[in-house]
């Protein structure tokens, strides 16, 4: 078979997928960025030892437990603590002082994955002694990774980086002082927790639940289409606060997008924008 | 005209496939010095997009930009997400993220675990590339320590592009050249692949000045 005709079948493959998964499961992948979801499928069909998109399509309608273990495949994204520690070290320096200023603070990780950035934030805020009046809504739209991430409990082999990443977000403390290390984990203190809450959430097909003043949503607009962007970029600009903060992906940016003429730059560099005043 | 000239003539003029809309290039350890033979030598009004993944240290900002936007007739920048990606321009992928061809065509990071250990790496590049440009891609694979861009070649090379291996005895690190061409037949370096009817060719491998040279020939026969 010509390998452009391979090529055309496997892309109308993986749009019925996606089809068959949305009107089953309702998760909706349908607009998400095609080429690393194309990559992600093809590892899962080996996992799942199908040689089609169409067979593996069979056995997600049919097994539920095959569509459990793809959303892994489909959804699972691995952070560090403090990943881009200059992101974090802006956070405290540009955006605390005027955190500060509010009596009770919300902040909203869009799409905590397994939550080390929902931990690192935490951390931030405790050391800035505002975490007392902070709520933290962790949402993700992986049960698995939010049940991770309410555990708060990492490999032991992942902790040096992280700990590197702290030193250079400014952080005011040790990083040791929040974890407890048992065998090969460590598991971050409780404390934290307490001011956390983890939700099933969905930016392509749930909207605003709350009001918040920080909204934290790094590397989840990459895995989407240009339309789904604007849609989670919508909502954040919703959510947040009169001239409340959005915090985006390193190479992440609103330049492409339909909701850049809402925010303003605020640190550029460490792509933080501020929701202008108005609307 | 017996039939290794015809095959020879048709290899030249990038055969079925040219004119080509971009070129991808991956490398690793000693590979910028080729860089550095390669583009500045493209010319202004090259029709393909120029779109590059050097292995790099994760946790720091890329100088790539900075070196090369002097040195190069074509615009340079770092790769973003979602950009829409144009002819004539030259695209470094970010440390630290894949970068992948998606429809329009774009540009488009993720943040899927390393392959090879590398992030970003140039299997994701070339494979996502072979499935956007299909025949109308050239891939170039160069010096480097590991085998990260061998099945990102193969693929490029199935879908019917134009595939250059940097002649592994001018690589710094031969390595990632001889894990690409140990997927296809021997051949000889400077030579014009050999041609099984009805295949593509295998890939062409030069030194950094041929690749150059070649780039600059298939823009005078408006193929790039």
């Amino acid at each position: 078979m010509p390998h452009k005709t391979k090529a055309r079948i496997a892309d109308i493959e993986q749009r019925l997928l996606l089809d068959a998964i949305y009107h089953q499961y309702h998760y909706d992948f349908r607009a998400y960025a095609q080429a690393s979801l194309k990559r992600r499928l093809q590892s899962a069909l080996t996992q799942f030892s199908c040689k089609t998109l169409s067979q593996l399509q069979d056995r997600v309608l049919h097994e539920p437990a095959v569509f459990t273990g793809l959303l892994q495949y489909l959804t699972v994204q691995v952070s560090d603590m403090f990943r881009d520690p200059s992101y974090f070290l802006a956070l405290r320096n540009e955006v605390v002082p005027i955190l500060r200023t509010y009596p009770s603070i919300k902040v909203w990780v869009a799409g905590c994955s397994t939550g080390e950035e929902v931990y690192s934030l935490a951390i931030l805020l405790h050391e800035e002694g505002l975490l007392d009046r902070t709520l933290i809504y962790a949402t993700d739209i992986n049960p698995h990774a939010l049940r991770a991430a309410e555990q708060g409990v990492f490999d032991l082999d992942r902790v040096a980086a992280f700990t590197e990443n702290h030193a250079r977000a400014g952080g005011r403390s040790s990083l040791s002082d929040y974890y407890t290390a048992r065998y090969s984990r460590v598991v971050f203190d409780k404390a934290l927790r307490e001011h956390m809450v983890f939700s099933d959430h969905s930016l392509a097909t749930d909207s605003v639940f709350a009001e918040v003043h920080l909204i934290s949503c790094r590397n989840v607009l990459i895995y989407f289409e240009r339309d789904l962007q604007n849609r989670a970029l919508g909502l954040f600009h919703d959510a947040l606060v009169h001239r409340g903060f959005l915090g985006l992906g390193s190479k992440e940016s609103l330049r492409f997008s339909a909701q850049a003429e809402h925010f303003d730059d605020f640190v550029l560099e460490d792509r933080i924008y501020r929701k202008k005043a108005g609307r | 005209m017996n039939a290794s000239a015809a095959h020879a003539s048709n290899t030249l003029a990038g055969g079925p496939g040219g004119p080509y809309q971009a070129i991808v290039i991956g490398g690793s350890s000693g590979a910028i010095d080729v860089l550095n033979v390669l583009l500045p030598r493209l010319p202004v009004g090259l029709r393909a997009a120029v779109i590059v993944v050097l292995h790099l240290p994760r946790d720091r900002r890329s100088l790539l930009v900075d070196i090369f936007r002097p040195r190069c007739a074509l615009p340079v920048q770092e790769a973003e997400d979602q950009q829409p990606i144009q002819a004539g321009h030259l695209y470094f992928a970010p440390p630290d993220y894949h970068l992948l061809i998606d429809s329009g065509p774009r540009l488009a990071l993720s943040v899927d675990a390393p392959l090879h250990f590398s992030r970003p790496s140039i299997d994701v590049l070339f494979e996502s590339a072979a499935d956007g440009y299909g025949d109308k891609l050239v891939g170039v694979l160069l010096s480097g320590a590991n085998d990260d861009g061998a099945a990102g070649l193969a693929a490029i090379h199935a879908a019917g592009g134009y595939t250059i291996v940097q002649d592994p005895a001018s690589a710094s690190m031969p390595t990632m050249p001889e894990a690409a061409l140990a997927r296809f037949p021997r051949q000889t370096p400077g030579k014009t692949p050999s041609n099984t009817p009805g295949k593509t060719p295998a890939p062409h491998v030069l030194t950094p000045e041929a690749i150059a040279a070649r780039f600059v020939q298939l823009h005078a026969q408006r193929l790039l």
